[in-house]
């Protein structure tokens, strides 16, 4: 069957050892895990974990299930074919000689990045915005050399009612 | 009331009804001991930390309550791991402490330290590591209501030495109130009214019962359910026992194993009503033909078991006894004269299969292996809890031994683990004081955990082990005769025991047949000798298992005998 992506927005308890729980589920029955990330909520006890992953109808249906039955997972919502905000942040470093810098400078404005840190040689670009935003920055900057990057993974969260389109 | 750790541990373990303690102490658990020699547990003394878990396990199969396990730190909570996991894919309610170095020295890769919690974390429903005596009092109260709830399993809390000598003010812990946690119970009334039409358009319905209806008790639910719809019945390994293995509607095992007519049951039936079972490999053979002409039901409290091997029509959320209860009662709004007549033809058809080609074996000069356990069958009445190691021995265990209850069929289904039988039968014989417990074994699987003999003669505990001793590792050699030219590679024991002498080494009585003519009289000595016995039967060397549908094949394609 045709394999789907899907956006996940999983709540649990913000305990130690409950983001190995969730990894070992994923490979231990196999699941992809595309991009994850996780920080606390407003409540404390609470931290939010958003994940990107992909896989058959049948499999995504087993892994928001098997989501749910483990103990420290309080909620989880796949947030595919819903309204949501969705951002990205990547961090870029690359190599900037005297020719280019215009250039790098240039296309960071475009994409309403910030440049955050600036050497003789290489500007470190910050970026944020959704993952095909980043990879159209990131296609632009790759003549210039691309030293290293960072990206968060995506993170998310779904709009109130009516105010937005609907994301693929 | 200010207490220690090590004696909050034992209040609580009195607050859950615990009567019995399956253990091995060791350096982290000393002060948890010592609070033992207070308290009035019966605490029995493995030999074996895993034989202590597997024990846990037939405790809880036999009383339906939840076993309990205590080891220490490092080797003595790794020795564990085989029994949890065989408790995780059978659903067995057992709570496993395990002793854990202090605090302080987590991470350091101290004496007898391992992250058992790391190790555990996907074989267990959930487990803990107490990092504050404060903790203890709920960590352990939950433990115990995630084991026995819900989909029950295994539980596990590490214990760490200076968390167990801490003191605390000691209150116990109200209701267990876990907003993670809330299993459905109580399923949707309309999928349960859509099952209802279903059967009432069905031809050639059939039930599919598995270790749920066990573990949920909802035998005499599905018996009438069954006997009132006049639907045919097989069950899974874990499934024996939900229905009455000698009713007219009992169809046998279906699977790898399983009867003719159950297999061929399953592909021609319109309906397959199935009903706590997870449709696992060893029962559906290839999926793609598996009841290819049927609407599927399900019934399962774990949402994650449904349409997770095969694609279902009707899924059901729910505990298996309450939705019998419920169907039960739609049942009786509905028309049901002349179901009878209407079902005739379709049970014709299945006792027609099961006179053509029934569960059989040849007769020789030799014992063969099926005809002890039917011999034993008919000497217990179907009365006794068989336990069982496995390969051949439980297969054959399973299919001449007629099961009528829950709690009297104890196996490793799902992990399939050698040396599970022994200390499983110790475990329900100390849960079940009054009852016979056999143990039906191989040669080979008794090998691995035969030093539990010692703690069944050390408590007094009566178990009799039948070994079906063929001198091979039967059903491995099963397979290499059947798919890889008799090419026995490693499945032939060039050095076995002698199993009487070895059970009279351990203080217990051991008895051999060699000749058929002798079955009876030892099976007979055995199970009236006071005592734990080992009973070594010598059995025909190549039998094997048949029915036998090979890996991956479809269900209909059965080798027979």
């Amino acid at each position: 069957m045709e394999e789907q992506r899907h956006l996940l927005s999983i709540l649990v308890d913000n305990e130690p050892g409950v983001l190995s729980r969730i990894t070992g589920l994923f490979s231990g029955r196999g699941y992809n895990i595309d991009s994850l990330s996780v920080a606390e909520t407003v409540e404390p006890h609470v931290s939010r974990i958003t994940m990107v992953t992909h896989g058959s109808p049948g499999i995504l249906e087993q892994i928001n299930k098997q989501l749910n039955k483990l103990i420290n997972v309080i909620k989880v919502t796949d947030l595919t074919g819903t309204h949501y905000v969705l951002r990205e942040m990547a961090l870029i470093k690359v190599n900037a000689k005297t020719e280019h810098r215009a250039e790098i400078l240039r296309i960071t404005d475009i994409f309403r990045g910030q440049i955050v840190d600036v050497g003789t040689d290489h500007f470190t670009v910050k970026v944020t915005g959704d993952p095909e935003k980043i990879s159209a920055v990131l296609n632009l900057l790759k003549p210039m050399g691309i030293r290293e990057i960072a990206r968060t993974g995506c993170i998310a969260l779904p709009r109130e009612n009516g105010n937005s389109n609907k994301n693929a | 009331m200010k207490l220690k750790g090590a004696q909050i541990l034992m209040k609580m373990l009195q607050e859950e009804g615990v009567d019995a303690i399956f253990g091995y102490p060791g350096g982290a658990v000393l002060d948890i001991y010592d609070a033992l020699m207070d308290t009035d547990f019966k605490h029995i003394l493995v030999r074996h930390e895993q034989g202590a878990v597997h024990a846990a396990d037939g405790y809880a199969r036999a009383s339906g309550r939840v076993g309990v396990c205590l080891v220490t730190s490092g080797p003595g909570a790794t020795n564990t791991v085989t029994g949890i996991a065989s408790a995780y894919l059978d659903s067995i309610p057992i709570v496993i402490f395990t002793g854990q170095v202090p605090t302080h020295l987590i991470g350091n890769d101290a004496f007898q330290e391992v992250d058992i919690v790391g190790i555990t974390r996907p074989c267990t429903k959930h487990n803990y590591l107490v990092k504050d005596v404060k903790d203890l009092a709920r960590i352990v109260k939950e433990a115990f209501h995630l084991a026995r709830s819900g989909r029950p399993g295994p539980v596990l809390v590490d214990l760490p030495k200076d968390i167990i000598n801490a003191t605390t003010t000691f209150k116990v812990p109200g209701e267990v109130r876990m907003r993670t946690y809330n299993p459905t119970y109580k399923p949707n009334i309309r999928q349960l009214q859509k099952i209802i039409d279903l059967i009432a358009k069905a031809k050639k319905p059939v039930i599919f019962s598995g270790g749920g209806v066990n573990l949920s008790k909802a035998h005499e639910e599905l018996t009438k359910f069954a006997r009132n719809a006049q639907i045919p019945v097989t069950g899974s390994l874990m499934g024996l026992g939900g229905f009455p293995g000698t009713d007219n509607l009992w169809l046998g095992m279906l699977g790898m194993h399983g009867t003719f007519r159950a297999n061929m049951a399953i592909t021609e039936c319109d309906l397959l009503i199935g009903i706590g079972v997870r449709f696992d490999d060893r029962v559906t053979g290839k999926t793609d033909e598996f009841a290819p002409n049927a609407k599927i039901v399900q019934i399962d409290i774990d949402p994650t078991s449904i349409q997770k091997n095969v694609p279902v029509s009707v899924p059901v959320v729910g505990d298996c006894r309450i939705s019998l209860s419920m169907l039960n009662d739609l049942l009786e709004k509905i028309d049901l004269s002349g179901i009878e007549e209407k079902r005739k033809q379709w049970l014709d058809q299945i006792t027609e299969w099961k006179n053509t080609t029934p569960l059989a074996y040849k007769q020789g000069d030799t014992i063969k292996p099926q005809y002890v356990i039917e011999t034993l069958y008919e000497l217990t009445g179907g009365e006794a809890i068989i336990t069982t190691e496995v390969g051949q021995n439980q297969m054959w265990a399973a299919q001449y031994y007629h099961f009528t209850e829950p709690g009297h069929f104890i196996t490793s289904g799902g992990l399939g683990v050698m040396g599970f039988g022994l200390p499983a039968a110790i475990g329900a014989q100390v849960a079940a004081p009054g009852r016979t417990v056999v143990d039906i074994a191989g040669d080979g699987s008794i090998q691995m955990n035969i030093q539990e003999l010692a703690t069944a003669v050390q408590y007094g505990l009566p178990v009799k082990v039948a070994i079906l001793n063929n001198g091979f590792l039967g059903m491995v050699r099963q397979w290499q005769e059947l798919f890889y030219q008799r090419r026995y590679s490693s499945t032939k024991f060039e050095h076995t025991p002698d199993f009487v002498k070895l059970a009279e080494a351990y203080g217990a009585t051991g008895l051999r047949a060699t000749k058929p003519s002798e079955v009876k009289k030892v099976l007979k000595k055995g199970l009236e000798t006071k005592g734990p016995v080992i009973m070594d039967f010598v059995v025909e060397q190549e039998e094997s298992v048949y029915p036998m549908v090979p890996a991956g094949a479809p269900i209909k394609k059965m080798l027979l005998v």
